[in-house]
């Protein structure tokens, strides 16, 4: 479970976050929908203790990300995360990408970490990738890696930032498809995401940030064919 | 009768350049690795230390940068035999050869850890890699690949600098090819066997670094 509380975050002057509560359960999928500084980016960074925050605390299965006893290295385990670059290492195979984490921080033999890598690259449809360099990679093949880089530490938790934002129209399918059996999988995601359509058939909840705030948080039905607030009725209608 | 003070160029002296060329080599590597050694902390405590850290490293290697590197050797080593620490030539050499390498490559060397996207570097992170693996496995090998040709420039040019360790003693190849232009009186000859041995040394290194990087961008 992760527990937000009232988490505040400002960049320098500008505060894009004020006062986030949000709490997420085991096995749901949860889209944050909102215009560009929202803020809804950075409550991924922060859940990864990869931004300081400012006030306020996130617990993940109840350790505090941001106490100073924690120890990040082995939170972040926990946490898989995927951003909107695909972020592949350039100098190292797919295979390689996926099973540096697990060699490195998890300790595992060589020829371990790389049958986990193969299974993991399997998993997302890249069986026939495994010594292929990023460069040889479209995409949308490079941002299912970074899917199986992340999974093949087995995290409890997936965070997916605006993943398709960076992709061409006709790869977008295969990394949602790669997120819809994640899902179906029953693993618990965060999704940062500008596809409307896709968090509505995808997700548990949907929440919809407006200028650092959770302006409003529901069941896809709800928020999107009955939204409350105003600012999400014009955010909606202008995606649309 | 005239007295014949010069004397022919022979086979042996071909060795003599030879083993000089192989000073050449030994006091080259050694400063290239050293210095390399020493400029990538350096490099990395510019990009990622605060300003003023930069600032100060900067402000230092900037002296060492820009002092002509003759300069630099015959003050070294006339400063250590006033102070009463006279050291071998070789040792000297490298000393001040080892420092100006690291002034070159710590700028190569930021430019090459700078050249890491933040982000590439957020998603190892994110993995549970700790700063240094992160800084290991990730920033040194994407980031120095990065300038990887701007390094080999500066470790040619390191060798062929050698060339200016002579002026403290160092029989190296300049200064044997020096040695034999008096006793033979052969500039032209012996200076073009010369340039010979040090098209010799860097042509192979700029070879092995072509062949490294089709290898890396394949």
């Amino acid at each position: 479970m992760i527990e937000i509380k009232n988490l505040k975050k400002s960049f320098d002057e500008l505060q894009v976050l004020k006062g986030i509560d949000l709490t997420v359960n085991n096995g749901e999928v949860l889209s944050v929908i909102g215009s560009s500084g929202s803020g809804k980016s950075t409550l991924l960074y922060c859940i990864n203790a990869l931004e300081p925050i400012d006030s306020g605390s996130i617990l993940v299965d109840g350790i505090g990300v941001h106490d100073k006893s924690t120890d990040v290295n082995k939170l972040r385990q926990k946490i898989g995360m995927v951003f909107q670059q695909f972020n592949m290492f350039p100098h190292l195979t797919a295979q390689e990408n996926v099973a540096l984490a697990p060699r490195k921080v998890k300790k595992m033999s060589k020829k371990d970490a790389m049958d986990l890598a193969a299974r993991q690259l399997e998993h997302v449809g890249l069986g026939q990738k495994l010594n292929s360099y990023p460069s040889a990679l479209s995409g949308g093949q490079q941002q299912r890696v970074a899917i199986a880089r992340a999974l093949a530490m087995e995290p409890s938790y997936m965070l997916f930032d605006e993943v398709t934002s960076a992709l061409d129209p006709e790869l977008v399918g295969e990394v949602e498809d790669t997120m819809r059996m994640l899902a179906k999988e029953g693993m618990t995601m965060i999704l940062v995401t500008h596809e409307i359509n896709f968090a509505r058939d995808v997700s548990d909840r949907i929440a919809f940030f407006h200028e650092g705030r959770m302006e409003e948080i529901n069941s896809p039905d709800q928020l999107i064919n009955h939204p409350t607030s105003e600012h999400t009725v014009k955010f909606l209608s202008n995606v649309r | 009768m005239a007295i014949d003070v010069f004397s022919e160029l022979q086979p042996k002296d071909l060795l003599f350049l030879g083993e000089a060329a192989l000073r050449t080599l030994e006091i080259s590597l050694t400063a290239i690795g050293i210095g390399s050694a020493f400029g990538v902390v350096f490099g990395w405590m510019m990009s990622e230390g605060n300003r003023f850290v930069t600032f100060i490293i900067n402000a230092i290697l900037d002296i060492f940068r820009s002092v002509p590197l003759i300069i630099q050797l015959i003050l070294f080593d006339s400063f250590i035999s006033i102070a009463g620490y006279p050291l071998p030539a070789f040792v000297s050499g490298t000393i001040v050869l080892s420092v100006y390498t690291a002034a070159l490559v710590a700028n190569v060397a930021r430019g090459g850890v700078e050249a890491v996207p933040a982000s590439l570097r957020k998603a190892s992170r994110s993995l549970g890699l700790s700063y240094w693996q992160d800084l290991r496995y990730i920033v040194w090998p994407v980031g120095l690949r990065a300038v990887f040709p701007s390094w080999i420039g500066v470790a040619l040019s390191v060798v062929k600098d050698s060339a200016l360790v002579s002026v403290i003693g160092y029989v190296e190849l300049l200064k044997a090819s020096q040695i034999l232009i008096t006793r033979t009186q052969d500039t032209f000859v012996i200076l073009t066997i010369a340039g010979l041995f040090y098209f010799a040394l860097s042509y192979p290194i700029s070879k092995a670094s072509d062949y490294i990087e089709r290898r890396w961008n394949q």
